[in-house]
């Protein structure tokens, strides 16, 4: 038992001491997209919804609104997601999650799987990037379902 | 003689101020004052409803109390009088020092060197109340920063910082508070970072607060490595902040929600 912690302790720090020291996340982008999922396991639109919910993980209703009745304060910085699923494929909706500076140098978006090029970060969130693989491919799921 | 009496009609309230300056349309500048719902701008003009004045009053009373080895009260070196138009103008270069110092700065060196005091501590009730009181004597007036060429480096040195983009969120000061101010943050109006009403009552806070508390409350936000809170930093945002509101009219204690 306790060996078995140890060993997920060290395996956490092994991987936050690699992310850190490395570039981000690999992936690949071909045009204006991201075609191959980040996750092996299928994003979850229910989980993507409660992400996008959840202004201390997703944070994406401050600056965005959406079809989220529940939370009334949303933001007016950004597109609405409804539509967005119309709008945009997966691929294109992954890549403007992962890093939309790809598209737009001076986008307000910020980069939810990249770790390099970013300033004085705060050392709880140092080399992390601010969703994960699975989290990400659980948005992309759930934008994917806002057709109108 | 109703002429005459016109103009002071019109200074009684911070309110009628702005909306007189608004109906000139001399300055598209706007207050985090007048971003805020009318229940709010009530309980800052009434000097009754307005917590900050909790503060003001012991800040008086601080004022008064003779403190440290040398037994001395602010009081008893400096006037009210003086005091007037001072929090409007601060941050300013230390008398000895290479860097400049805000108000807080200004109190707390006052305290150890000149009363050799215990020092207050930053964010303290006891230093906020001072600073309150200190800046309450300037309500009313225009921000007026000091024509020093020393603190032109400090001042492009904040103008820098307000650029840039820091935090895993990749935002900088001016990304919200110049290109998206009055839209809506999670609900709330970003305001224009004109910091005419500090120290103030955040109602987020329940609480005074100085506008390094509100800057490092920013940086928490996008995620940054906030400044230590001696910081040389704090200081040179708060000099090119209060440059851009420089005219603007001083309303500590401001309440904010």
């Amino acid at each position: 038992m306790r060996a078995g912690l140890l060993t997920a302790v060290l395996v956490v720090s092994i991987a936050g001491t690699a992310w850190s020291q490395g570039a981000s996340p690999s992936y690949t982008v071909v045009g204006d997209a991201i075609p191959k999922p980040l996750a092996d396991k299928p994003g979850d639109a229910a989980r993507g919804r409660a992400i996008v919910a959840n202004r201390s993980v997703g944070l994406c209703l401050l600056c965005h609104s959406g079809p989220i009745p529940e939370e009334r304060f949303q933001g007016t910085l950004a597109p609405s997601f409804a539509g967005a699923g119309g709008r945009w494929s997966v691929a294109q909706l992954r890549l403007r999650i992962v890093d939309g500076s790809r598209l737009n140098p001076d986008t307000i978006m910020p980069p939810y799987y990249r770790t390099t090029g970013l300033q004085r970060v705060a050392k709880p969130f140092e080399g992390k990037t601010i969703l994960t693989a699975e989290q990400i491919e659980d948005v992309v799921a759930y934008l994917a379902t806002l057709k109108e | 003689m109703a002429l005459a009496l016109l103009p002071a009609v019109f200074a009684a309230s911070f309110a009628m101020a702005q909306a007189g300056a608004d109906r000139a349309g001399a300055d598209k500048r706007r207050s985090g004052y007048q971003d805020m719902g009318v229940a709010l701008q009530k309980m800052q003009d009434d000097d009754t409803a307005n917590p900050g004045m909790l503060f003001v009053q012991l800040g008086q009373q601080l004022w008064a109390k003779p403190a440290g080895a040398n037994n001395k009260a602010c009081a008893d070196c400096h006037s009210l009088a003086d005091m007037k138009g001072v929090a409007a103008r601060y941050p300013a270069m230390s008398k000895d020092g290479d860097k400049p110092i805000d108000l807080e700065g200004r109190i707390r060196l006052c305290r150890t060197v000149n009363q050799q005091a215990e020092p207050l501590a930053t964010e303290s009730r006891e230093l906020l109340s001072l600073a309150a009181f200190v800046a309450n004597q300037s309500r009313g007036l225009p921000i007026t920063p000091p024509a020093d060429p020393r603190l032109a480096p400090f001042r492009e040195q904040g103008a820098a910082i307000y650029e840039r983009r820091q935090g895993q969120l990749n935002l900088s000061c001016a990304i919200c508070h110049d290109d998206n101010a009055g839209k809506k943050l999670a609900g709330v109006t970003i305001p224009e970072a004109h910091p005419t009403g500090y120290p103030l009552y955040r109602l987020e806070w329940q609480a005074l607060g100085s506008l390094k508390r509100r800057l490092r409350n920013c940086l928490i936000g996008i995620r940054a490595e906030a400044y230590p809170y001696d910081a040389v930093e704090y200081v040179a945002l708060e000099i090119y902040l209060m440059d851009r509101a420089r005219g603007m009219v001083f309303e500590s204690p401001g309440v904010r929600p």
